[in-house]
């Protein structure tokens, strides 16, 4: 396999929330992980685990408090200077949960849509800006005529591919997309999470996908994280990890998913987690497999990677 | 097992600023005695509605246009404000998506659970208390004679809404309708929280109507299966037969576009454009405008139901003698044959 780019490279990621006070909340603890171009990287985990505020870190919506994020070789952990920003910026875009809410319900579709080109200047004239957002609005599969109509006359579906609209506007390589199906219907979830994907081979865009909903990300992601408390605990192909996942943490995710097959249902055994005892062993991501790293100590990679031959 | 709820041809519509929206349209089922039925649908398709109208919780702009709902023979639609006071809470009960706004967030959590008890029972306070404990123990909060002193916000998301099913059923009700009870919870916690609710069923008996989009909850719950798409139950039946023999094009384009864990192709299968409009109902079967299967008469003329066995419902043209052989897409298919050869397998 020829060598690929990494676009996107954590190391050592920490973002920690009131920092010297009492309740200092280390929401992302020592992350590491990169995103290969044009690959969709998946991480899931439950609420407050971090991982919406690892993709917030990751877009410079939060300075983080340590460790670095080089993005296409730059850290972007760093940046100070405007210009640069301003670069980053166009090069790493967002989509997020609600479309109710991130739409500014007094802007016209085409405003919101072309704001990003505003501020970068990316068109000369109305009518450049005009055709960009006619362009858009079509290749997200809505039509030029909606451009002038407000975020309230959409449907949910509707109101996401406008969102995926203003994240493209700017031509971006890397989009962050914050559990962007969570919010919508079942038969509106196939038609956006089957949109992202055409986008990523038109496109060429790298995702980093987050979301809870497990059999989603293991549809979309080429390779998924599992995030607990703050930590990475596991990373892999999404075959890797749906198949010969050895983490605890990961075992008791993947064993809570229902399917919709009765049958499945009715002999599935649910996996309990218990964290075991700070034993004070210093543990970090080790590799038990080709590409498949688990967090543990020294000693303990061994026994997962035997747990991983176990269920081959 | 009898028949604990009957809804029979329920309408149900809203008055609106842009006019009339018929959000029921002709909705029956029964529920029977310590049963789950779930029943299914995208947002805007008339599951909640069906459900606040079985509580009488319906808004003020909400017209009952016809129909009837015999709860042990009475009809629900007929009884008075205070006699379904008696009702709710104590043979009725209800729990909803949001745990959080559900609980009052001034008032502790042994008092809330209480109080349904001691409205309907007048009981004193001890005798209230007890059984508080009772239910918050069978719901499993830990040390929980101690946390009843506690507030909403001292629990986590998971506890609330245990907190919210001990509520539910402190006054023991014959029904309980689970309005998306685990949506907003996190796959481990839901996981949770529907042993519990399949435990406590085991326990006292009571039937549930479970209300949900997602058909992995449907296919851990259900015994029984109503779908629902604008308004209408388009296909009923116990849930191998919703499951492994779908027999609506509706049914079969949500089964189909769910990603399944086995076999990740390369697109999934989406239904195409969005739910229908219910100020203006497409004519004939609603869905035809996105049914890749309508056939002419479908835009002319609402479907019959069809009996596919005692227990499994359609309604679909497609089902017509006249309509001829219909293929239905793959992953169905996948799913009949599998279930063929596990029947013939015993």
């Amino acid at each position: 396999m020829a060598e690929r780019k990494k676009l996107l490279e954590v190391e050592h990621l920490k973002q920690y929330f009131g920092t010297g006070k009492k309740h200092e909340v280390r929401a992302v603890d020592d992350v590491s992980f990169h995103i290969y171009e044009g690959e969709t990287f998946g991480l899931v985990g439950e609420s407050g685990c971090g991982k919406s505020t690892t993709g917030r870190s990751i877009s410079r919506l939060y300075r983080p408090t340590g460790g670095s994020v080089r993005f296409d070789g730059e850290d972007i952990a760093h940046i100070n200077d405007r210009r640069a920003m301003m670069k980053f910026r166009r090069e790493v875009q967002m989509i997020f949960q609600d479309p109710y809410a991130s739409l500014n319900p007094r802007m016209k579709v085409k405003d919101i849509i072309a704001e990003g080109i505003d501020v970068h200047g990316l068109a000369k004239n109305d009518k450049e800006r005009d055709e960009a957002v006619y362009g858009l609005l079509e290749l997200v599969g809505l039509h030029s005529s909606h451009a002038t109509r407000y975020p309230h006359e959409f449907s949910g579906g509707q109101r996401q591919r406008i969102g995926i609209a203003r994240a493209l506007a700017v031509k971006p390589r890397f989009i962050v997309c914050d559990e962007p199906i969570s919010a919508l219907d079942v038969s509106i979830q196939a038609q956006v999470v089957n949109l992202l994907q055409d986008l990523q081979k038109s496109q060429s865009l790298t995702y980093l996908f987050i979301a809870h909903d497990l059999s989603m990300v293991k549809f979309i992601s080429d390779r998924i994280g599992v995030m607990y408390f703050g930590k990475l605990v596991e990373m892999g192909s999404s075959d890797e990890i749906y198949r010969l996942g050895v983490h605890p943490y990961t075992e008791s995710l993947l064993s809570a998913i229902p399917l919709p097959d009765p049958e499945y249902e009715r002999s599935r055994k649910r996996i309990a987690y218990v964290p075991a005892p700070d034993d004070g062993k210093e543990r970090s991501l080790r590799e038990i497999a080709p590409g498949h790293m688990v967090y543990c100590a020294p000693d303990e990679a061994e026994g997962y990677a035997r747990r991983r031959e176990g269920k081959m | 097992m009898g028949n604990i709820l009957e809804v029979r041809d329920l309408q149900i519509s809203f008055d609106t600023y842009a006019g009339r929206v018929r959000a029921i349209r002709g909705v029956g089922f029964d529920l029977r005695q310590g049963e789950t039925l779930a029943i299914v649908g995208e947002s805007g398709s008339g599951k909640s509605v069906t459900s606040r109208a079985i509580m009488r919780l319906l808004a003020n702009n909400a017209n009952i246009d016809g129909g009837h709902i015999y709860f042990k023979g009475d009809d629900l639609l007929a009884k008075s404000e205070r006699q379904m006071q008696g009702v709710r809470g104590k043979e009725i009960s209800m729990i909803f998506q949001d745990p959080m706004t559900s609980l009052d967030p001034t008032m502790n959590i042994g008092n809330q659970v209480e109080e349904s008890y001691r409205k309907h029972f007048r009981s004193g306070k001890g005798e209230a208390s007890a059984r508080a404990l009772e239910l918050l123990e069978l719901v499993g909060i830990p040390d929980a004679k101690r946390r009843m002193k506690q507030y909403p916000h001292q629990f986590s998301g998971g506890q609330r809404q245990r907190i919210v099913i001990a509520n539910a059923l402190i006054c023991d009700p014959d029904i309980l309708i689970a309005d998306e009870p685990t949506t907003a919870l996190d796959v481990t916690i839901q996981a949770q929280i529907l042993d519990l609710m399949k435990d406590i069923q085991k326990k006292v008996s009571t039937s549930i109507i479970f209300i949900t989009h997602d058909l992995g909850v449907v296919a851990n719950v259900a015994d029984r299966v109503a779908v629902m798409y604008a308004g209408k139950i388009v296909e009923i039946g116990l849930t191998d037969e919703i499951f492994y023999d779908p027999r609506h094009p509706y049914t079969w384009g949500l089964l189909c576009s769910m990603p399944t864990l086995a076999a990740s192709g390369d697109r999934l299968y989406s239904i195409p454009g969005s739910p229908p409009n219910m100020l203006t109902p497409p004519t004939g079967d609603a869905f035809h405008p996105r049914n890749p299967y309508a056939l002419a008469i479908d835009a002319q003329e609402e479907p019959p139901v069809f009996r596919i066995s005692d227990t499994h419902q359609v309604s679909s043209w497609l089902l017509d003698p006249r309509a001829g052989k219909v293929e239905p897409p793959g992953e169905i298919r996948r799913r009949q044959e599998w279930f063929a050869a596990h029947r013939a397998a015993g």
